[in-house]
């Protein structure tokens, strides 16, 4: 075992990139369920996107665009399981669980040629001087774009829920869709949109998978993530701030595992392995240890079918 | 008076039920107008058209001279009609300045809102604090938030859908302030309710309805209830009776109990004490949300207790779970019809087995006997008039009265030594709530003890020997129910929960 193999700076860098795909796909699937939606095909929706914003990116030659064809492709996905769930009246649970499967049936499909082909690289962002800073520098300031994108979603989904009436109408929908529907709002409409806007977010974690983080194609590459980002919104009690945390959290726990992998510790490779979902599922159970005031924070609707009864 | 709202030959259908046959009518300016009728009548489906939820199928609604044709609750809102929902269209993890908020077309910043609010709702007599978390609030209280939403409006026409059935005697009495100021001040009202007495003292106009048609109308304070009664129900109502009996040895015996609810936004149960004695009725009262759920899942079981808590014969039952009860002939109806006291989409014999299996011996080494529950089934749709093609529907085909007197009726017919009911004719029309309280009746005539948790004072006037009344989890000391006035009741409810009244 070699400990001082780990580069301590280096592993901190990785744990933003890490974290960033589950943190998209959390802050999506976390507005989703304001809104009283629960939409289990978190993993199917990040795969979907994985290899959209892969495939059109090596077909540009342009990771940006791969970005927002896999935005596209995740929110295209999500919107067939709005459809059913939403205007066919489907059981949100089974249809969720389908789209999984048929995300991951659908990406292995689309992928078959793109096996082994090497992504165009995505340019880190040029902060100039910021990254210049010693230590801070390389942790926080040397990342592309969809690292801070996905910091400043946090931000924003936390302000717009809290502050705005937009986000007060998502709440609203969310907690009481038969209140919501008596004062005119359209519950069916405003639902879509928080269900697009999941699985775009869930889309853009994928691609950020397969074009950032691995960097390639492999079939099933999100190894489970979509259901981590899943079980970190639950845990975090819908609040924004600890979904960070929980996705940071396991971040930090994977990157970790891999180097002490890297490293030989004498810890059998399976334990390592899956202390990244323990650890994060254990800490965040702990902190919504308190189920009274966490059933507060619950939207109430949630999964419930909406049937406007007139 | 000049007219506000005319309604002209509004028709509304459903499949297999017209909501509304060619209704019309006229509502003055300032004038307070009560729309009458039974649960079906067509009452909801005719201000739900007003409100622009519904369509219309044919015919049309003037609105001071203009034609009104509300696609959305927004566009009447834009033209003065605003609404106070039967059930409360609140938002529990909500503040109430949030609620107000989502009820408003452009609402101020929050911190003039709460201010406003603060302003009107003292104007009024109903004080509310804008920060407060909706799913604390009373029922009084949430009711106010409804109207305060309301009033920031400047509604020229206020539609109230029984606003008066969460309230105890002493709120009803300030909400009618507050309601005749609006009405000085050029505010109608259009006010839905099936208590007559209510109408009479509050309405200028009556609108009776009866199956989707208007069948007469008529000054409220010219009439009197059984008069009116008639108007809406169409034949004479079967008056409940029973023989009073002396009540036997004391059967069932709380003591010192007290419960957290399961439920966020429920309510504790506070160290309740009672006792039932053999062919006895307790009626329970209390403003909706003051512990009643609670108190019926401690007495059927579905809320264990300590042992000593709950006496069947001074025997201590309280750690039991509803079968062992059921065993012992500890039963329970609960309130919730579809989902609490039936599985909706089980047939009625499926439903019969649920509770009744123990008592009625429809289970074999854990095989079902079919035809002896099929016959059970039948025997209570036979005795309670169940309306139903028969017992292999499914409970939620079965309209509320309907299935009430089925959920009822089963528990009656296991020959309980204790009943407990919530709300046994909660949204029943007249003669089936009458036919459902003889059924109580007649069982306590035979020597079981009943405990009727209702928010209907006036059914449980006519049924109860005593009285209490729950109030935030707490029970006050049950009283004989002869010769309780409204004021007495009122006051055990809790008064008027800080309300002021307007001036």
């Amino acid at each position: 075992m070699d400990l001082s193999a780990i580069n301590p700076l280096v592993l901190m860098a990785s744990i933003m990139v890490a974290a960033t795909p589950i943190l998209l796909a959390a802050i999506g699937e976390l507005v989703v369920e304001k809104a009283g939606v629960l939409n289990l095909g978190v993993e199917g929706m990040m795969i979907t996107g994985a290899i959209c914003g892969f495939a059109i990116a090596v077909e540009t030659g342009s990771p940006t665009i791969g970005f927002l064809a896999a935005m596209a492709g995740g929110a295209i996905l999500s919107l067939v399981f709005g459809f059913l769930t939403q205007v066919l009246m489907s059981n949100q649970v089974a249809t969720g669980l389908a789209l999984t499967l048929f995300g991951l049936g659908l990406s292995a499909l689309m992928g078959q040629s793109y096996v082994g082909v090497k992504p165009p690289a995505t340019d880190k962002l040029d902060l100039g001087p910021l990254a210049d800073i010693p230590v801070l520098g390389r942790v926080l300031f040397q990342h592309d774009l969809v690292v801070y994108l996905s910091l400043a979603l946090v931000l924003v989904v936390w302000a717009v829920l809290k502050y705005s009436r937009a986000g007060l109408i998502l709440r609203a929908v969310g907690e009481n869709h038969d209140a919501a529907h008596a004062l005119g709002y359209k519950v069916i409409r405003i639902r879509l949109m928080a269900i697009a806007f999941g699985g775009a977010c869930a889309g853009l974690g994928g691609a950020y998978l397969s074009l950032v983080r691995v960097p390639q194609w492999t079939e099933g590459m999100t190894a489970g993530a979509g259901w981590i980002a899943l079980a970190i919104v639950v845990f975090a009690s819908w609040k924004p701030g600890r979904a960070l945390l929980g996705a940071y959290l396991f971040g930090g726990v994977t990157v970790l595992q891999l180097n002490l992998q890297a490293a030989g510790v004498a810890v059998p490779v399976e334990y390592l392995s899956m202390s990244p979902y323990l650890i994060t599922i254990l800490v965040l159970v702990i902190m919504s240890a308190d189920r009274s005031r966490a059933a507060l924070n619950a939207p109430a609707s949630l999964g419930r079918i909406f049937h406007a009864s007139n | 008076m000049t007219e506000l709202l005319t309604i002209d030959g509004l028709t509304k259908a459903y499949p297999g039920v017209v909501a509304n046959d060619d209704v019309s009518f006229a509502i003055g300016e300032g004038e307070i107008h009560a729309l009458l009728g039974e649960n079906g009548a067509g009452k909801s489906t005719l201000v739900k058209m007003i409100y622009g939820l519904v369509k219309p199928d044919s015919g049309h609604m003037t609105l001071r001279g203009a034609p009104f044709e509300p696609a959305e609750p927004r566009a009447a809102r834009a033209a003065g009609v605003a609404m106070v929902f039967q059930h409360f269209s609140l938002f529990d993890a909500l503040n109430v300045a949030e609620n107000i908020a989502l009820g408003m077309e452009n609402p101020p910043a929050q911190r003039q809102l709460a201010a406003r609010i603060r302003d009107v709702s003292e104007n009024y007599g109903l004080p509310l604090d804008p920060d407060r978390t909706v799913g604390d609030l009373s029922a009084g209280e949430r009711q106010r938030v409804e109207i305060i939403r309301c009033l920031l409006q400047d509604p020229k026409l206020l539609i109230m859908d029984e606003p008066t059935s969460v309230l105890t005697p002493q709120e009803v009495e300030i909400l009618f302030t507050t309601l005749r100021k609006l009405s000085a001040e050029g505010t109608a009202i259009l006010y839905i309710s099936h208590k007559l007495e209510e109408i009479r003292s509050l309405c200028d106009t009556a609108t009776v309805l009866r199956l989707g048609k208007v069948v007469d109308s008529c000054n409220p304070r010219e009439k009197s209830a059984a008069e009116l009664a008639e108007m809406m129900v169409g034949t004479k109502l079967h008056v409940p009776n029973r023989e009073r009996t002396e009540p036997g040895d004391v059967l069932l015996q709380v003591t010192a109990l007290s419960l957290k609810s399961a439920n966020p936004f429920g309510t504790t149960l506070k160290d309740i004490s009672f006792t039932v004695r053999a062919g006895e009725i307790l009626g329970i009262g209390g403003v909706a949300g003051n512990g009643q759920d609670e108190l019926l899942a401690a007495l059927s079981g579905e809320a264990p207790t300590p042992t000593g808590c709950v006496k069947l014969n001074g025997d201590g039952v309280g750690h039991l779970g509803p079968n062992p009860r059921r065993k012992i002939a500890i039963l329970a109806a609960p309130e919730e019809r579809l989902g609490h006291a039936a599985a909706p989409d089980m047939s009625l014999t499926e439903n019969a087995l649920l509770t009744a299996a123990i008592r009625e011996g429809l289970v074999n080494r854990g095989f079902l006997k079919w035809p002896a529950a099929r016959g059970f089934a039948e025997r209570i749709i036979q005795a309670f008039d169940v309306r139903t093609p028969g017992p292999a529907n499914a409970a939620r085909s079965l309209s509320g009265g309907n299935l009430q007197k089925f959920v009822i009726g089963r528990e009656v017919l296991q020959r309980p030594d204790v009943l407990v009911v919530n709300q046994p004719t909660w949204g029943v029309d007249a003669s089936a709530a009458a036919a459902i309280r003889q059924a109580l009746l007649d069982l306590a005539g035979n020597g079981t003890a009943v405990i009727v948790i209702s928010q209907d004072l006036d059914e449980l006037l006519e049924v109860s020997d005593n009285f209490a009344a729950l109030n935030e989890g707490r029970l006050s000391t049950p009283r004989p129910a002869r010769g309780l006035t409204m004021e007495e009741i009122g006051l055990m409810m809790g008064g008027a929960h800080d309300l002021e009244v307007a001036e």
